[in-house]
């Protein structure tokens, strides 16, 4: 496909193609599998590693790479029912990536969109990085191995075809999952499945973008119907056999430990069939989960105090501004701005809470459950119930939100090891005020920003950052920490320094951050770093242009590095019409991102009055070549309520070692309420490779909503959520 | 206390050993193996769990058995006329609401609710919808609302190459109201793989919330 030329953050968008080979595997029916490189790759055997992040950009860049020894063991089999099925190896958490890889397998394939199945693939360890759901990089990562895929499918169709009618192949053509003759006659890619397979695939190469007829039409998610008609099967309407729903009792405050319990009350209970000491808590298996609960409640259980039980928000924030780097960078007189922000803690809070279905027995384990890191809850599990990993299979279903919540394996493991004592197959629920007092957070992070100028010109930009160290034990930490020397590089330290970059041009910029351990449940959550640095720094963008006597548009497309990073501003501010009069108490605030090889520039309208809300918000968005432009306009009405909700009003409290918020009720997320605006997402179609989408948006939003509340206030927003 | 609890879900007749206190929630998907009903607090604020009872919404983590006797549940389940999905339903299809799906039975029953008490709800009306949709797609259910309300759901000319005549479809007739309760069984215990059925893609533009530019 035509590829521009990169500028400066441009580059790296639009690697040259690589060249694949495939070949077959031995199926009876045409099974395709990709395989890179002339001479290929020996299976792995040593411990896997990326390649060194610093030699490619970011994760989507090291995975891309990383995946290539792999990728031959994806599955694409044409049945002879005449449907495709690939078997995917990512969770669908609600990002659309099932939709999205249907339509790339339709249109390399000539397939009807109807006729591609998607199967969310169970834990394959051979497939080591590329098995993970993360970082907005399913689409960028699978975009070329899954093209190659089916396109030499559809080669390998066509010549069985051509055999079988004696016409020279480059006669017949493809389409609605058939080969065509030029006379009219037509053979359904199912019945030509079979001898596919002894066919070759020399030269097939995907489309140009030109060509594409399915791929960036806007397509209706195909388990829309399967929504709206309460069939989409989430982990616990599974109808595993026997399984026994299962309710923990937990610590009053974060990892206590149980010092004593006494059962005897809830085990005599109605239904109630097991109780269980697990290292987190007691565990009561029941008939349904209303037993379950109720029984959980008649425990009589003392605690051990938990390790944080000393802990308040106002300790950790002063911990963690004796964390902080100290700002280095030189005051240049009256023109700079010192400035700090903080940010509170944020549970991911999917509408599915946690939970999983678990079954060990004679020496073998099945666990169901929404992940994405399977192949580490494999290995975790095995590990956990003392079983070899090869007898743990982790059936990955798909996820009632993420957000990065299922990186994460908690209910599994405690299903695992409650169904291993008790011999029954276990179907385990964290209840609401469960995973909100134990589930994991955006950790709460503390920011202080140096930034001097001078004559028009920005001479320095210093962030510093510190935050409760992000848990990255998941399996993708391991993998980022395996080609290190540094014994002591944390996997959060690779993280930040991989993910983080200043899009602007402003002299000397430098950013750090550094952790502060305590044991207090975190995660990767939607954006990760960015939701905090680059709101933060967008913050601080719209203080510079106004010390600068700049307009905060003119001013960041001055300064901003790449081109598409000025497109989508200028773009932008057309379409929201940027400047216009606004009433009092009401304001307009921009904010703008690049990440994942994609940039998104946000501006929203605010009514400050009484109970803040936004009342427009205009984004665009260019991620390369779109694949779904539903999908893509849909993960940024997403990522708005994202960054509306943690700029304006949600966050966890901590209270001497436990959460104080309990439920939707007081961790106030965004309801219908908070949604009354007008939406408007435009996207700026580039035909560069496809960058990430699913987490662009957050920090933009976040810092547009910012912005617009200072404007229509006239305050200095410093601390988010800003009511708290 | 056990007892037996009689009353109909989705039309047909069912018999519930319980104690009354269960949540009709936990009825619903513990013993009757029912799932559309979601939990999502247990405590009446997601409402991920919304359900009819008599032509009514309820919260059913907040519903007790006791209260069930001989009254008609519907749960989505039984919101489709058979293949015939309520205009509701179709018009969540057509403005591509779910995301990861898990909040939208009880939005789709919330919303029907809504359109019966008033025909045409106001943006205020919506904006008072207490669901819960940590996706964030208010906007898009908004939008759905407005065009069931208005009748204009279905879209009429499908492409030929996504035609897809084993699965159910859209309505004949949309904008025509159906009967709630009737038709439409209990997915009792049946299973299905995580493979996702596909409905009918619509291939129209986005429309009404912004557009491609180029
Ligand atoms: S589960 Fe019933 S309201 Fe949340
Ligand atoms: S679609 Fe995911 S919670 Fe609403």
């Amino acid at each position: 496909m035509a590829r521009p030329k990169p500028v400066a953050q441009d580059r790296g968008r639009g690697l040259g193609r690589r060249k694949f080979l495939t070949f077959l595997v031995a199926a009876p029916t045409l099974t395709v599998a990709a395989k890179w490189g002339l001479d290929g790759f020996a299976p792995a055997t040593a411990v896997p590693s990326l390649p060194s992040l610093a030699d490619v950009g970011d994760l989507g860049d090291a995975l891309i790479i990383g995946i290539k020894p792999t990728s031959h063991l994806m599955v694409l089999e044409i049945t002879e029912d005449n449907r495709m099925r690939f078997e995917l190896p990512r969770v669908e958490v609600g990002q659309g990536i099932t939709t999205s890889m249907a339509m790339i397998v339709a249109e390399e394939l000539d397939a009807r969109l109807g006729d591609v199945d998607i199967q969310l693939s169970d834990s394959r360890p051979e497939l080591q990085f590329n098995q993970f759901t993360a970082a907005s990089t399913g689409v960028r990562v699978l975009w070329e191995p899954v093209r190659q895929m089916a396109a030499d499918a559809r080669a390998r169709l066509v010549a069985a075809a051509a055999k079988r009618w004696d016409v020279p192949a480059g006669q017949l053509t493809t389409r609605d999952s058939h080969v065509w003759a030029p006379d009219g006659r037509s053979l359904s890619y199912g019945s030509l499945s079979a001898d596919a397979r002894e066919e070759s695939a020399a030269g097939a190469e995907p489309k140009e973008s030109s060509e594409f007829k399915v791929i960036g039409k806007p397509t209706t998610r195909l388990d829309a119907y399967n929504i709206v008609t309460g069939k989409a099967l989430y982990t616990m309407d599974l109808p595993i056999e026997g399984a026994l729903p299962t309710v923990v009792a937990r610590p009053p405050t974060i990892k206590g430990t149980v010092a004593s319990v006494d059962d005897q009350e809830a085990k005599a209970m109605p239904g109630v069939v097991a109780v269980t000491r697990i290292p987190s808590g007691i565990a009561v298996s029941a008939e349904t989960f209303y037993d379950a609960l109720r029984a959980r409640d008649a425990l009589k259980i003392t605690w051990h105090a938990g390790p944080n039980d000393n802990l308040s928000d106002s300790d950790i924030r002063s911990q963690l501004k004796g964390t902080v780097e100290p700002l280095a960078a030189p005051k240049v007189r009256d023109s700079y701005l010192d400035v700090t922000f903080d940010f509170a803690f944020v549970n991911h809070a999917p509408m599915e809470v946690e939970n999983a279905i678990a079954h060990v027995r004679d020496g073998k384990a099945d666990v169901w459950m929404p992940s994405q890191a399977p192949i580490y809850a494999q290995q975790t599990i095995a590990e956990a119930v003392g079983l070899p990993e090869e007898a743990v299979r982790v059936h990955v279903n798909r996820a009632g939100g993420s957000f990065g919540r299922k990186l994460f394996l908690d209910a599994g493991l405690e299903a695992a090891r409650v169904s291993r004592v008790i011999g029954r197959p276990v179907k385990l629920m964290w209840t609401r005020q469960d995973d909100m007092k134990h589930g994991r957070m955006r950790p709460r992070s503390h920011h202080t920003i140096r930034a001097s100028y001078t004559a028009g010109e920005v001479m320095s930009f210093e962030h510093r950052m510190a935050g409760v160290v992000v848990d990255f034990t998941h399996g993708l930490g391991e993998a980022l920490t395996s080609n290190t020397d540094d014994p002591n590089e944390f996997p959060s330290a690779i993280y930040f320094n991989m993910s983080q970059a200043n899009p602007y041009n402003l002299g000397l910029a430098q950013q750090s951050m550094k952790d502060l351990i305590l044991k207090i449940p975190t995660g990767s959550w939607r954006s990760v770093y960015s939701g905090v640095m680059r709101t933060a720094e967008e913050v601080v963008m719209d203080e510079l242009a106004e010390r600068m006597g700049e307009d905060a548009i003119t001013f960041r497309k001055r300064m901003v590095k790449a081109n598409s990073g000025k497109a989508v501003l200028a773009k932008a501010a057309e379409a929201a019409n940027w400047g216009r009069g606004m009433p009092s108490g009401h304001a307009q605030g921009v904010g703008y991102h690049s990440e994942y090889r994609s940039h998104v520039a946000c501006i929203v309208e605010l009514d400050a009055s009484d109970h803040p809300h936004v009342t427009k918000a205009v984004l665009v968005a260019d991620v390369g070549q779109v694949v779904n432009p539903r999908g893509l306009e849909a993960q940024m009405l997403g990522s708005t309520m994202d960054g509306i909700a943690t700029a304006l009003r949600a966050g966890v409290h901590i209270d001497n070692g436990a959460v104080r918020e309990s439920s939707y009720g007081d961790f106030l997320w965004t309801k219908h309420h908070d949604a009354k605006f007008e939406f408007e997402f435009h996207s700026i179609s580039t035909t560069w490779e496809p960058g990430g989408a699913g987490e662009l948006a957050v920090p933009a939003v976040c810092a547009a909503v910012a912005n617009a509340y200072a404007r229509a206030t006239g305050t200095r927003p410093r601390s988010f959520p800003i009511s708290f | 206390m056990q007892r037996k609890f009689k009353f109909f879900v989705n039309g047909e007749r069912v018999e519930v050993d319980g104690d009354g206190d269960m949540p009709l929630l936990w009825a619903l998907r513990d013993k009757l193996g029912i799932t559309g009903p979601k939990y999502g607090c247990g405590s009446g604020i997601c409402r991920a769990c919304t359900c009819h009872l008599d032509g009514e919404e309820v919260q059913t983590c907040q519903v007790p058995l006791s209260e069930c006797r001989n009254k008609r549940v519907t749960t989505i389940e039984g919101l489709a006329d058979g293949d015939q999905l309520h205009p509701v339903q179709q018009a969540w299809i057509d403005a591509d609401v779910g995301q990861c799906g898990f909040c939208q039975p009880g939005q789709i029953m919330t919303a029907v609710a809504l359109l019966e008490r008033t025909s045409e709800p106001s943006d205020a009306d919506i904006a008072a919808i207490e669901n819960m949709c940590r996706c964030g797609t208010y906007v898009r259910i908004r939008e759905a609302i407005k065009a069931a309300a208005a009748g204009d759901v279905g879209t009429p000319d499908d492409p030929p190459d996504n035609d897809k005549p084993d699965k159910p479809g859209k309505p004949d007739n949309p904008g025509k109201s159906q009967d709630r309760g009737k038709g439409g069984k209990p997915d009792v215990g049946e299973p299905e793989e995580s493979v996702e059925e596909p409905s009918e893609p619509d291939d129209s533009v986005i429309g009404g919330i912004g557009s491609s530019v180029g």
